[in-house]
Formats: C-alpha cells, structure tokens, sequence
C-alpha cells in the first residue's frame, strides 16, 4: 500500500479477479513486495509474533467454548471437563491460559521497542494509537478471560475490579450495574462476560487489520530512527522479513512451549483451582501477572477515586506519548541521556509488577523498620510503589516533555545504510 | 540460592521482627517427588498405595466427585494395565481391577423402569462416590465446616503435594499463645495454625499391599502423590508431548535460522 503497486497479474484468473477485487494485489503489496528497512534488528519481529498469538487464542478459544459452560453451576467443572475429559482438552486449555501470558509478553516488548526507538513519532502517531487501543482491548478481554473459570481468583477478582468502576462519581454505579447486570457479581455477569470474552478478541483482529494498514502507509521505523532515503535502504518484505520473523517465531513458540508442556500452572494461582465461594475471600487477591504494575498505582495512592483515577492515567500518558515527546531525534540510540531515563523507567515498571504482588504493608528489606511515613513505614511495598508511580509518571509529564528541549543528541547519520557503511554497527 | 535467601531472610527476622515470628505459617517441608522435573514420572505403586490411603481414611470425609473410577485405569494412573488400554481395542472400563473397584462401592441411582430412588453396585463409568449426600450433611457431621473436595487439592494449595504430605504430619502442642477450643487441632503449616481436621494418619493405620512399612510420613507421602495425580492426571501424557514438541521446535528453529542465513547472504545490515 507504501508507494506504487508493482504487482503484475501473470495468469488469465488474476486479470479478471484483479480489475474486479484486487485482493491479490493487496496480499502482494502487503506482505511481499512491502519495502523494510535492512537494519531491522530482532526487537522488531514481535509484531508478526503477536499476530501469531492473537491466531493461536483465537483458534483455541473457539474450541474451548465449544465445551466450556457459562453458569455460575456449572463453569468451573465444564473447565476441569475440558481439563479431564476432552480429548487433549488440557493441552487446548493450558495454551490458551499460557497463550494470553505470552501474548502480554510480546505486546510489553513490543511497546518497550517503541519507547526505545521513538517509533510513536510523526508521522506515526495513528499507528501508535490503534496500537494502545490494540492493548485496551487485551486487557479487557483478559481479564474477562480471567473470569470465566469461575475459581476464587476469578470471582474475587472480578469483584474487586468492577468495584473500582463505582469510585467515579455520578456514573459509577450505573456503570457498575451494567457490568453486572444485577447488584453483586454473579450469573448475570459472567453470561456478559462470556458473550464479551467472545466478541472482543475480534474488535482486536479489527484493529490490527487498521494497525498493518496504517504501518503500510508510513512504514516501519527502524533502529536508526532515519527514514528509508532511496531503495538502497530497503528490502522487500518476502523473503527477508518473512523468513528473520518466522525464525523469531519459532524461537518465541520454544518459549511458549516450555511454559504449556512443563510448567503451566506457573503463572497461574492456585487460589483459582478453587470453586468461586462469594463468602469465602481469599487472604490476597492479585490480578495475574500483566495487570500488577497498574494495580500497584491503584494501591499506591490512598484515595480509591484518585487512586483509579492514577491507575487510568497511568494508561493514557502512553496514548498521549506522541505529543508528550519533544524530542526531534526519534532513536534513543543517539540520546543518550534518554536511554538512561529509558531504563529506569523499565525497572521502574518491573519493581511496579513486584510491589503489585505483595501486600501493601509487607516490608520492602525484611526485618527492618525505620519510621512511619503519613500511613505506613517507609521500608514498605505501598512507599515503593508510591515512589515508583511518581517516576513512572514524571517519565512521561516531565523527562519526554523537556528532555527533548534540553539535551543533547549525537549527531545523527544521513541514511540507514551510512552507519553501517561507516563500520558503526554496534548499538 | 533459596536457602541463602532464607537463612538472610531468618537472621533479619530475629533482629528486626520477633513478635512477627508466633503467626508465621511454616513452610511446606520438601518431598523428592517421583512427578518433579521434566523428566518425572508418578510412580504407580505409590499412587496405588495412595489411593488405599484415600479409600480407606480420607474418602470418610472427604469428596472426590471429579474422580471417577475409570480413570484409575487410564493411562498413568494407579491401576493402569496395558493389556486394557486403546492399543488393544479396550478401554479403562475393561480393567478388571477398576470394575471390582467401582462394584465395591453403592451408587444412588434412579430405577430406569419405576423411577424409585435405589443404591446399585458401581461401574467404572461412575464417580467416586461422596461420603455426604449434600453439603448441609457434611458441614453438619464436622462442626459447621464441609471438608473440602480433594480432587484438584494438590493444585488448589501453594506447595501443592509438598504442602498436603507436610499437613498431613504437621500436627503438634500447640504454638505459644494460642488457644484451641474443642474440636480444634494444632498444625504448624495450615495457615493460622488451628485445624477443624483430627490428625488423620497414624502409624500402620492403613496396611500397604506392597510390604512397605506403614509409617506416617510414608503415608502422607503417598497420598499427596496420590492427589497430584487427581488433579494432574494427563501429566505424563502432557510432559511427553512436550519433549516431541520442544524437539520438533529446536530443529524447526535451525532449518529456519540456516534459511535466514541464506536469505540475508548478500545483505550487508
């Protein structure tokens, strides 16, 4: 869709199909003869892994819900049936649990690259955006998902987070009714969420179909952050990108088996191979792994609207990212300063997953109390994440705004292929 | 590693924290598991020992209702016999020991004919059966709490079977300062520390067919393997797909990098 088509239909079929639906055309120009930059290096297979995923949960899916039972009766052992007694049922359900992990593996590598080489910037901003919208939507449909074995985890789960809709005001109730479909969480609500679980997972193969066409319209970024100049830049998608990328996947799948065959219940916790019990609650409800650096600024603050509304905001700085950034240079390659900001704010992000697992008040260094700060020690998780959360959003409201005013970047080659023509490859 | 971490973890907990040190649950006590590592295996006749540990003091009161008698012949479990297994055109429902299993016990049905409540001898096809007929019964026979279903227990608890087989003989005086009204037990690694359960193995309670010594620990042991394998029943078959898989993906891999080599050759990037 980049530039001119240079497709040629050879038979007399492709003629004729080709002046009435070009659908081969589009299939050629999309991912045959689609110019990429030579110097993608591996950080840039993980869109053709995601689309891999997003297949692989929605293949799986469809076979797990023509076995699974959605009622509050009936769920979780419709599940262990699957489990038991389905014929490789196990190996189905354990993909598709797996498989929403991995899937949130890749899309997290997958935006952190972006972040790194500044691939949200003009003229990309469009494409950035369908990729948020991309990642709200697996959220919402994971925690859905989450739902739907109806453990303990599950239940409880659902409670707390449809709980958090209601801190707005005015709307939240309302809202969290609906959500509901009644006044508690119950069978009402996981029907809904079975029917949306269903649904969305098809608004994202949408998004992504806009995603690939607005990638094929400005084209990919790459390391350098330079723009292709001539042709001599690029190389056409088939074979080159086709074969680094099935290699990645093959590679990522090695991943992704090892966690379904050896260890798939790691993940996972063990609270959810209990039947839901709404008055038995679980001694620590954690969301799963994805969601815990969000659920640490939720705890982080000690107000419940301000502190949804922080876990919200936390979500919209990075939509907001393409005109948060003032940067001209769009690689950190040749920032220097940035890169440092860079990484820690990705360990800051890591120690936001751990403090999102661990109680508030368990103390960061074991043993050691120094002195209570407004509500709680400061050698403690909720003081961790409290500082944590003002870097990550100090990252993005203040590092991208005046970093990109104030520093200094190195100078910056004229083409892709002149670094690697002058001997600079490293990175 | 681990026991650095825990041997740091207990120094700063005597100098920083020692009124923190009565509520601490123990930790589960490690078991070598014939079922841990890739390569593990449930050994059958310690799930067969299992099982009798089960039948004979657990199944009093405790459910097993996504259990049903068919899969004790399946393949990896504890009375599979590959003269009754799909290679040979039968099914877990011929193995004679399964069927002299399930008849041995009394399955409420309905009568097909006049439609009467009736108890009928059990076929493999049928679940284990509950020991209350609803969870009222059971909560009312053990003191307003039902004894949980055991049959996903070695995966419903963090530990797994290591926690189950160190529960099992984890009972004791209880700790400093804490209370046990009647009907209450002390036992270190349950989370509190009081128990609604009796300490329910003892030594040569239940006599092993093998010649094994009857021990506690060797009970408990057992059927902790036991439950592993009730809520992981495919776990040899899933281990074993996933060696042919992994082996598939490494070559499937090389074929793919070689490709990639091959392709980029005159490509200088």
């Amino acid at each position: 869709m980049s530039g001119h088509s240079t497709y040629v239909p050879k038979t007399g079929f492709e003629r004729w199909l080709d002046s009435r639906l070009p659908i081969i055309r589009l299939a050629n120009d999309t991912i045959i003869t689609f110019p990429t930059p030579k110097n993608l290096n591996y950080w840039w297979t993980f869109g053709g892994i995601l689309s891999m995923m997003l297949g692989l949960q929605i293949v799986t899916g469809i076979i797990l819900a023509m076995h699974y039972v959605p009622h509050v009766d009936y769920a979780f052992n419709s599940v262990e049936r699957i489990m038991r007694d389905v014929n490789y049922g196990w190996l189905i359900r354990y993909m598709h649990a797996n498989g929403a992990s991995m899937f949130f593996v890749a899309v997290y590598i997958h935006i952190f690259r972006n972040l790194y080489y500044g691939s949200y910037k003009a003229p990309r901003e469009v494409l950035w955006i369908l990729g948020c919208v991309i990642y709200l939507l697996m959220m919402a449909t994971a925690f859905m998902g989450y739902v739907l074995p109806w453990g303990q985890m599950s239940f409880h789960g659902a409670v707390v987070i449809t709980n958090l809709l209601g801190a707005f005001p005015i709307v939240g109730d309302a809202i969290t009714t609906l959500l509901w479909g009644g006044f508690a969480v119950d069978e009402p609500t996981l029907k809904r969420f079975f029917s949306l679980h269903y649904l969305l997972p098809f608004m994202i193969a949408g998004v992504v179909v806009l995603h690939v066409w607005a990638l094929h319209v400005v084209g990919q970024n790459n390391p350098t952050g330079i723009e292709p100049k001539s042709k001599a830049d690029t190389l056409p998608f088939t074979p080159f990108a086709t074969v680094k990328d099935g290699f990645a996947m093959s590679l990522f799948l090695i991943l992704f088996a090892t966690f379904v065959f050896f260890m798939p219940d790691a993940l996972g916790h063990a609270d959810n191979y209990i039947p839901a019990n709404p008055l038995v609650t679980p001694s620590h409800i954690v969301p799963e792994w994805y969601f815990l650096p969000f659920y640490a600024i939720l705890r982080a603050v000690p107000d419940k609207l301000m502190g949804v509304i922080a876990m919200f905001g936390a979500i919209i700085c990075i939509f907001a990212l393409p005109w948060l950034d003032t940067s001209k240079v769009k690689s950190m390659r040749y920032r220097p300063q940035a890169k440092l900001y860079f990484f820690i704010f990705l360990v800051v992000c890591v120690i936001l997953g751990f403090c999102g697992a661990k109680l508030p008040d368990d103390q960061v260094i074991p043993g050691l109390t120094t002195f209570k700060l407004v509500d709680s020690d400061l050698n403690s998780f909720v003081w961790l994440s409290r500082i944590s959360t003002l870097y990550y959003f100090a990252y993005f409201l203040v590092v991208m705004p005046l970093l990109g005013l104030f520093e200094k970047p190195l100078p910056t080659p004229e083409t892709i292929s002149s670094p690697v023509l002058g001997g600079e490859h490293k990175d | 590693m681990l026991r650095k971490v825990t041997l740091l973890a207990a120094a700063l907990l005597l100098v920083g924290g020692p009124a923190l040190a009565n509520t601490k649950v123990r930790e589960p006590e490690p078991v070598a598991f014939s079922f841990e590592g890739p390569f593990g295996r449930y050994d059958q006749t310690q799930l067969q020992r299992g099982f009798k540990v089960y039948r004979e003091v657990c199944s009093a009161c405790h459910s097993m209702n996504l259990v049903a008698f068919r899969n004790l012949g399946d393949p990896g479990g504890p009375f599979f016999n590959p003269e009754y297994s799909a290679a040979k055109g039968l099914t877990s429902n011929d193995n004679p020991v399964v069927k002299a299993l399930a008849a041995d016990t009394q399955i409420a049905d309905l009568d097909s004919e006049t439609g009467d409540a009736v108890q009928r001898p059990g076929i493999p096809a049928d679940r284990f059966p509950a020991p209350f007929p609803n969870v009222i019964a059971a909560k009312a026979s053990n003191g307003g709490l039902a004894p949980p279903d055991l049959s996903l227990m070695a995966k419903a608890r963090e530990g797994g079977p290591e926690y189950i087989a160190s529960l099992l003989q984890g009972y004791g005086p209880p700790a400093h300062g804490v209370t046990l009204s009647p009907g209450q037990h002390y036992n270190a690694y349950f989370v509190g520390g009081v128990i609604g359960m009796a300490p329910p193995l003892a030594a040569d309670k239940v006599s092993f067919d093998d010649g094994t010594k009857s021990t506690v620990r060797q009970q408990a042991e057992d059927v902790a393997a036991f439950l592993m394998w009730t809520a992981d029943p495919h776990m040899e078959a899933r281990k074993q797909m996933g060696f042919s898989v992994l082996i598939f993906l490494v070559l499937f891999s090389g074929l793919l990098y070689a490709s990639y080599r091959r392709v980029w050759r005159n490509e200088s990037h």
